[in-house]
């Protein structure tokens, strides 16, 4: 904590000003590649050219938006008084072309074509279209009366809060293990990634790879997970602590880990995607209460969640060791003193932790869906902005930094693309860093 | 077994475009690291930064090459700024943390359909190449010998990035045998200490930050030369494979990271060559050739582990100057 | 009483020996400066000033806040509330490098010897102004050769007078924890301070040093730096020491010349009566021993 609260106030302002900036550079980058509004575009800069007219009843439409793109290219174009609108692309090639269905009055749809060539998304209704000899092509859309089957925001939202707080909770099994391993041993380990990832595939071992039924292979991939926390502590982290590494080479011999636990995956499983047994029955969404839709799995993944995590709770608050573990978390060499046993409650805390982390694995397989050899890795990031959100070390911290991360990554898709939903997560990371590291439950003291 | 084609493409490896990057992206994170102390595990990022940077700067504004280099290193300036400002006050592992997190944030911007336009999302950019050839000072012709044969455009880029991974080179022993490295030196062991004797110790830790991140970024650069930016090359796993190498080669010190690329890749590229092969040739069964490919990541986590476990000052390192501290 | 110290005394504190008494020439005036951490008041200190040119030690039992309240003069943690200032200058806000450039140098209660760089190295680290450590100049190395030869003269200079000159080429890990003390205390000389801050000077070091770094201390005083100094065993301190702020629970209790100290009934509550060592000798020769036994008999 001696480290320069001073130097703070001196860079508070330049800092500051830095993340302006970066605001607003990403607001005109997203400035920059919005349309121009116009019937035409890029006509007279490339050759080949689409066209057509947006007709209902034979009245034509004005301000129907249409998007253009394929191979690497992009446009935006909107109908004229007459209806009419044109795109000039680069390539004679194929491309999609889409017609925002928003942009259509009340009422009016595409009309579903018979060759299926019409795919209706969010966006719209999209066709391929391909020049033939020439180098113009005429696309043209059917209009028909109906009500677009767009589910209404509301609806979106509450799917996407009760997927955010599903994985949200799911998400905080993994990080509690962290957090609990990080407050009494001060590594923070990376290898807990595949620890996430050896949870599922040991459900997929057992019920798949053997063919065991499901509700004995999900136990015994955690009875699995628990012997490797257990084992990994013995064979490795004990004997390196009495060996003298710092933190610094225990982290770092911690990647090396998990590194090569990841590879270890690929041998076995390989770089595809592989699901677990499911009924269509248990997965399908059931309307539950208005506008929330769950599935079996959803209902029984957030019920395994708060149960036990409700029991690590106790078990913290109430029991012995429970009280033994937030004690070394908040002074090892005084608990020591104080007559717990580092060791055990060291080695406890890893067999939790690494079941923990194994549970949240087969929970996120169902969720993701899929197995994957790196999937622990995919949400470990996820697991570092939780902890540090909540507090680094503060296991209460890592369940509320972890519903938040959730339901961050969920919403995220609502407004944004959803490929970048994760980086919304990292993003929060760095803001928590600057304004309040010790994040939201943390001892200001701990950071210093 | 073709086993003199595997040691001919092996041998190889000794100077490639990749070679060169790594190693001038290693010796970044001996600046960083090894001198100062400082956990950057988001190098992978400010390569990123060089690669895009260039590409972007030559065909969406149409500026001349080394122009697009100017910008990589603006770019890896401000991205250094982002990473320390809210993280050098802090532990060291707030660092670490934050540097994975904003480097693979980048990598997932520059994925993003969103910014298709500019980065041609997941399929990243190619034919930026024309300005760079054209300043190529060889004419045509074949240089070189045996595995080390090259074509001018090769010849060029490998001479290039020698140039720019010389100048690191001497740059980083003139920084390092000076008072300025002697203070980050200080700061490495013990910030209160240096900072008790009136150092401005955030500003050496940012000049450091930046100093490293300004060589990964010229890496990255190289490494996008001969061939095209792939977003995929920019994973963690890169950073690590960095780390494997500078601390094989001896982190505190100013050739470990050249000798720990050449013997990585010389390693790596035997391994990715021979591993399949003896599957080929029927030695191991019950293996896929692909499956055997695997496991030379493998070895590469388990070697990271027992470098740091076993010789932490690397292969060059002196024992008693070692950049791991206890108490950070 | 030895007349001499009555001298000091009156040429330090303007009025009665009380904690907070105004000093003749202060270095540092804190008012009301607090520290607490969650609950626990670890400093809060009304008024004090520290006297320039003398050396003045800082004791009182262990968690009495006295290596907070030194964190806190040095910037190298900030106070809850309270003002406090330098040679005139406040300090709210000055991060503690700052502190230093203004000739405040600090030590540490755990030796801070930096053990991968040379005993050299550590010494010219300690040099202020130097333009090689400006990122621009560093790698140009005409441009500060001169100066660091100089800066390399003085630190040799240093190291002959703490008996360190041979040990230059050395890792400072491979000193002694004595020698890395006398070390760290060269190292902040490096600066030429006008107040040097000593955190437990003596812990750890063994018997034969004491007396040298207690030598070493006096001296400091005679190149006309001032002093401030932690400590906890009230024997050493008196040896040494011009004049001595006590505190207990974060509070100063009492403060005046050691002799005056030692009989102050609230210092012998708060914090004599349980540490009482056997006596090191005189070192100095400039103060007698006060009588103990009084105070013994009283406990």
């Amino acid at each position: 904590m001696v480290t320069a609260q001073g130097f703070w106030s001196l860079i508070k302002r330049p800092a500051l000003l830095l993340f302006a900036m970066l605001v607003a550079s990403l607001a005109l980058a997203s400035l920059a590649i919005s349309p121009a509004h116009a019937d035409e575009t890029n006509t007279d800069k490339y050759d080949y050219i689409f066209s057509g007219n947006v007709k209902y009843n034979d009245e034509p439409l004005e301000g129907v938006q249409l998007l253009v793109d394929g191979n690497g290219y992009s446009a935006e174009v909107v109908t004229d008084e007459k209806g009419h609108w044109e795109v000039g692309v680069p390539e004679k090639a194929k491309y999609n072309i889409t017609l925002v269905e928003s942009t259509l009055p009340k009422g009016v749809i595409v009309a579903p074509d018979e060759e299926g060539r019409i795919t209706i998304s969010e966006k719209g209704a999209t066709v391929e279209a391909e020049f033939g000899l020439t180098k113009d092509k005429s696309v043209n859309f059917f209009l028909g009366e109906g009500v677009r089957k767009v589910t209404p925001f509301i609806d979106r939202l509450m799917g996407s809060i009760m997927n955010g707080l599903n994985f949200g909770l799911m998400l905080a099994l993994a990080s509690i293990g962290l957090s609990l391993i990080y407050g009494t041993t001060g590594i923070a380990i990376f290898s807990h990634a595949e620890m996430v990832t050896l949870g599922a595939v040991g459900a997929f071992f057992f019920s798949v790879f053997l063919g065991w039924p499901i509700w004995i292979g999900i136990p015994l991939a955690l009875i699995l997970s628990a012997a490797a926390g257990y084992t990994q502590d013995m064979a490795i982290w004990r004997p390196l602590r009495k060996r003298g590494l710092s933190i610094v080479q225990l982290m770092i011999v911690s990647i090396g880990f998990s590194l090569a636990l990841r590879y270890l995956f690929q041998f076995f499983i390989g770089g595809g995607t592989t699901l677990l047994p499911t009924n269509p029955d248990t997965t399908s969404k059931l309307n539950i209460l208005g506008p929330i839709h769950l599935s079996i799995v959803d209902m029984v993944s957030m019920a395994i969640s708060i149960v036990v995590l409700a029991a690590v709770a106790f078990w913290l608050l109430y029991t012995r060791t429970g009280k033994a573990t937030r004690a070394i978390n908040d002074n090892e060499s005084l608990s020591a003193a104080s007559g717990i046993d580092v060791d055990k409650v060291v080695r406890l805390v890893w067999v939790l932790g690494s079941v923990l982390a194994g549970l949240s694995g087969v929970l996120w397989a169902y969720f993701r869906p899929g197995i994957k050899w790196d999937m622990g890795w995919q949400l470990l990031l996820l697991i570092f902005a939780a902890v540090v959100l909540g507090g680094l070390g503060t296991a209460f911290g890592a369940l509320v930094g972890s519903i938040i991360i959730g339901l961050l990554v969920e919403l995220t898709p609502l407004w944004l693309s959803a490929d970048i939903k994760y980086v919304g997560a990292l993003v929060v990371l760095i803001v928590v860093l600057l304004f309040r590291p010790q994040g939201l439950l943390g001892k200001k003291e701990r950071v210093g | 077994m073709d086993f003199l084609g595997i040691l001919s493409q092996t041998a190889s490896w000794i100077l490639r475009p990749e070679t060169i990057a790594y190693a001038l992206a290693t010796m970044g994170l001996a600046v960083h690291f090894g001198y100062g102390g400082l956990l950057n595990f988001g190098q992978a990022g400010f390569m990123l930064i060089g690669g895009y940077g260039y590409a972007i700067s030559i065909l969406s504004l149409g500026w001349p090459w080394w122009a697009g280099i100017l910008v990589g290193i603006g770019a890896s300036i401000i991205f250094a700024f982002i990473l320390g400002l809210p993280t050098l006050r802090l532990r060291a592992d707030y660092l670490a943390i934050a540097t994975i997190a904003l480097a693979e944030a980048l990598r997932l911007i520059v994925q993003s359909t969103m910014l298709d336009d500019v980065t041609n999302s997941a399929d990243g950019l190619g034919g930026y190449h024309e300005g760079f050839r054209s300043a190529n000072p060889f004419p045509p012709g074949t240089y070189g010998f045996g595995p080390w044969t090259y074509n001018e455009a090769e010849l060029w880029i490998r001479v290039f990035g020698l140039i720019l991974l010389g100048l690191a080179i001497w740059g980083v022993w003139a920084l390092m045998r000076s008072p300025w490295g002697r203070v980050l030196r200080g700061i490495r062991e013990d910030e209160d200490a240096v900072r008790a004797l009136g150092k401005n110790v955030f500003a050496y830790k940012m000049q450091s930050l930046i100093i490293g991140g300004i060589l990964g970024t010229l890496g990255g650069v190289v490494l996008v030369l001969p061939s095209a930016v792939v977003p995929q090359v920019y994973l963690p796993s890169l950073t690590f494979f960095l780390w494997t190498i500078l601390l094989l080669g001896g982190a505190a010190t100013i050739w470990g990271p050249v000798l720990g690329t050449v013997i990585f890749w010389i390693v790596y590229s035997f391994l990715g060559l021979f591993l399949p092969e003896m599957v080929n040739a029927g030695w191991i069964p019950g293996v896929t050739p692909s499956q055997m490919g695997v496991v030379r990541f493998i070895l590469v986590g388990v070697a990271l582990m027992l470098i740091v476990i076993f010789r932490p000052q690397g292969i060059l390192g002196d024992k008693r100057e070692l950049s791991f501290n206890a108490r950070k | 009483m030895p007349a001499s110290s009555n001298e000091t005394k009156s040429k330090i504190a303007t009025g009665p020996n009380a904690p907070g008494v105004p000093k003749t020439d202060p270095i540092i005036i804190a008012d009301n400066v607090t520290r607490h951490f969650g609950g626990l008041m670890a400093v809060d200190v009304e008024h004090l000033e520290i006297q320039r040119g003398i050396i003045t030690a800082l004791i009182g039992p262990n968690g009495a806040g006295k290596t907070t309240l030194f964190n806190l003069l040095s910037g190298f943690d900030s106070p809850n509330s309270g003002k406090w200032s330098f040679d005139g200058t406040a300090l709210a806000g000055i991060p503690s490098f700052k502190v230093s450039q203004m000739g405040q140098v600090r030590t540490f209660q755990l030796t801070k010897a930096l053990s991968m760089l040379s005993v050299l190295e550590n010494m010219k680290l300690g040099a202020k102004g130097q333009s090689g450590e400006r990122l621009w100049s560093s790698i140009l190395p005409w441009t500060w050769r001169k100066q660091d030869d100089e800066i390399e003269a003085k630190a040799m200079d240093l190291l002959a007078r703490f008996k360190l000159d041979t040990k230059a080429d050395d890792f400072a890990a491979s000193l002694s924890g004595g020698q890395r003390k006398l070390l760290e205390m060269a190292r902040a000389l490096m600066s030429d301070p006008s107040l040097i801050m000593l955190d437990e000077p003596m812990a750890g070091v063994n018997p034969a040093l004491t007396e040298s770094l207690l030598e070493h201390i006096v001296d400091l005083k005679k190149h006309g730096m001032s002093v401030l100094f932690v400590e906890h065993d009230m024997q050493m301190v008196s040896h040494i020491a011009d004049w001595v702020v006590v505190m207990a629970e974060g509070k100063v209790v009492a403060e005046g010349p050691p002799s005056a100290v030692m009989k102050d009934p609230a210092v012998i509550d708060a914090y004599l009566g349980s540490h009482q060592g056997t006596d090191l000798g005189v070192v100095t020769g400039r103060i007698d021993l006060p009588d103990l036994s009084k105070s013994k008999g009283s406990k």
